[in-house]
């Protein structure tokens, strides 16, 4: 039978439905379903803003908890997430740029070593946070900080819970996204790129340090950033190894512990001898916490931006 | 449009080697390459039954040609014919492909840059490339020209300052980057991209230039441009073009390779190549019946 033969048993097809409830159906409730998220996200910061904007005051950040946690500002806190978060950078950023560098440049993608790195990374990157509290306890405090002690000969010192192996601990549990980040980063980098500097007469190592971090710094900046914004929300990895309830005094040294503020907006929370005298305190830490991380995020994005720009020439 | 300053020259030391360079210099070889002619005569490049595998693929079946100093050789052939291989030997830019193994050897001034032993650094230095797409770093123009200095241990903004110049004008873009030198290469246009990315290999005193179709991303004008430059370049330089325009093979090279399927069909003069070819397949291919 030929095609003409056969179209002429066919029926004209159906008109176009003008009017397709089904698919308004679908519309409506995805729609509901982002509004859903827009109107939560609304209702926790408006609230948090609200109620937390009168108590955020000059004094609040640069003053010490006065009684019980009732009054007095959160300047300990600050001060001790700001110490925390750079340590805790300056131990990461070395080590994740460096396991990225290994993991895209030098290792052999298929060897078992290569794989079993990668699935560290991966897996750490999945693991609980208070797994890395636990951990941080078992292995920087106990085993680590008390081997110091004992192999120096001191007193406790090293071995308790202290502003450092929070540090540590804290670097660990953002490891896999510097790495990540760095190592997306480094595979951006066109092949042309890495070959032109090989092909000068470059090592491979100055093709690194001279081609591929520069183009892979926003990448790295960014996932810097995002580790820090992070590090300065994470109480459960801090809370075994150095986060302390309330002190007297600001940290002076690494084996000092330290209060911080996450750690703090839990504590008003629940720890408070008068619910109602520290609400507005802990709205106030709240507020104070959302928008160091909110400028952190933002400083990442920008700082992406303008590196791009910087290097696609349009400065 | 000058392309030489030997005045400027004459003030600048000679571009050192990196510590690492081997201390035995083949016999014929200049003392300082690149900086004076290399000798006339002889060969400067040269493969010996050299195969090249990627994998289990083979691209390159014992090829074996020789190529005197200076001058312009072109590589022609269909895509996929391993041309681009062959380039890539020179320099050992194939190190990169984790799959490639090589078989034969391929001498650069008389020694037989495959050995394991080999300095890669050094020989990428003597032996520039250029690329099909224009590669410029996302540096300022100065610094891409400055780039290979550098990473020699160049520090002194002066010698740079005179070397970056005298690499622009060899490249014939001096004149058009002067005043900007400091902006952003990434702003160029593709044709003068391509001239920065062939004075940044020139900064580092080459004997050799590779171009894996140079100009093939490149609009007609430009790309008479970097023809024209290829001759300028062609008595300090010896210099292997791969292209598909045979055109432009004839246009500026001497001699000419012809490779099919990773064979070596037919080597010889450019003129009695496309004008007398001693192989059918040569002819069939250069007048248009394949590829």
């Amino acid at each position: 039978m030929t095609t003409d033969a056969l179209r002429a048993t066919l029926r004209p097809l159906p008109r176009a439905r003008p009017f397709d409830l089904t698919g308004l159906g679908f519309t409506a409730l995805s729609g509901v379903a982002a509004l859903l998220i827009v109107v939560m996200v609304a209702i926790i910061i408006g609230d948090i803003v609200w109620r937390g904007w009168g108590t955020v005051t000059w004094e609040f950040l640069w003053t010490v908890p006065r009684e019980g946690m009732t009054k007095g500002g959160i300047f300990p806190a600050l001060y001790g997430t700001a110490l925390l978060v750079v340590l805790m950078t300056v131990a990461l950023i070395p080590f994740g740029v460096g396991a990225a560098i290994y993991l895209h440049e030098y290792a052999k993608p298929d060897s078992p070593y290569t794989r079993a790195v990668r699935f560290a990374v991966a897996n750490l990157a999945g693991v609980p946070s208070i797994v890395y509290g636990l951990f941080g306890l078992g292995f920087f405090v106990n085993f680590i900080g008390a081997s110091i002690d004992r192999g120096l000969g001191l007193d406790v010192t090293w071995g308790q819970p202290a502003l450092i192996w929070a540090a540590l601990t804290l670097a660990l549990l953002n490891l896999p996204v510097v790495i990540v980040t760095t190592e997306e980063a480094l595979r951006a980098v066109p092949r042309d790129t890495r070959e032109a500097s090989l092909a000068l007469g470059a090592t491979r190592w100055q093709t690194i340090r001279h081609v591929l971090l520069p183009q892979a710094m926003p990448g790295v900046l960014t996932g810097a950033v995002l580790a820090v914004s992070r590090g300065a929300g994470e109480v459960a990895p801090i809370l075994f190894t150095g986060a302390a309830y309330f002190l007297p005094y600001l940290p002076k040294s690494p084996t000092d512990q330290f209060m911080e503020l996450g750690y703090h907006v839990f504590v008003l929370a629940t720890q408070s001898p008068d619910v109602d005298a520290t609400r507005p305190l802990l709205y106030g830490t709240v507020l104070v916490l959302l928008l160091l991380t909110f400028l952190l995020n933002l400083t990442a994005f920008l700082l992406r931006a303008r590196l791009r720009a910087a290097l696609a020439g349009r400065q | 449009m000058p392309v030489d300053t030997p005045e400027i020259r004459t003030a600048m030391p000679p571009v050192p080697s990196p510590p690492a360079a081997p201390p035995d210099a083949p016999p014929g070889a200049p003392a300082r390459p690149g900086a004076a002619p290399v000798a006339a005569a002889g060969t400067h490049l040269q493969a010996r039954e050299f195969s090249l595998f990627y994998g289990s693929r083979q691209a390159l079946k014992k090829i074996s040609l020789e190529i005197p100093p200076q001058g312009v050789t072109a590589i022609i052939g269909p895509s996929g014919c391993g041309k681009s291989s062959l380039l890539r030997g020179f320099n050992r830019m194939n190190d990169l492909i984790p799959t490639a193994r090589s078989e034969g050897e391929l001498l650069v001034a008389g020694m037989d840059v495959c050995l394991p032993g080999t300095d890669v650094v050094e020989l990428r230095r003597r032996v520039g490339m250029v690329f099909q797409r224009p590669n410029p770093f996302p540096k300022s123009i100065f610094e891409n020209v400055a780039f290979g200095l550098r990473m020699l241990g160049l520090k002194d903004r002066a010698e740079l300052e005179i070397r970056v110049e005298d690499s622009l004008r060899r490249a014939a873009l001096w004149d058009e980057v002067r005043d900007r030198l400091d902006r952003s290469a990434m702003a160029l246009s593709g044709g003068q991209q391509q001239r920065l990315c062939i004075a940044r290999s020139l900064a580092v005193e080459p004997e050799v230039l590779l171009m894996d179709e140079p100009a093939s991303a490149l609009d007609p004008t430009a790309t008479a441009r970097i023809e024209e430059l290829v001759l300028e370049l062609r008595g300090r330089y010896t210099i292997v073009v791969v292209t598909h325009n045979m055109q432009q093979a004839a246009r500026i090279s001497s001699r000419t390779a012809f490779l099919l399927q990773g064979e070596l069909v037919e080597y010889g003069d450019t003129r009695q190549l496309f004008t007398s070819p001693r192989e059918k397949i040569t002819e069939d291919y250069i007048t248009g019946r394949f590829g």
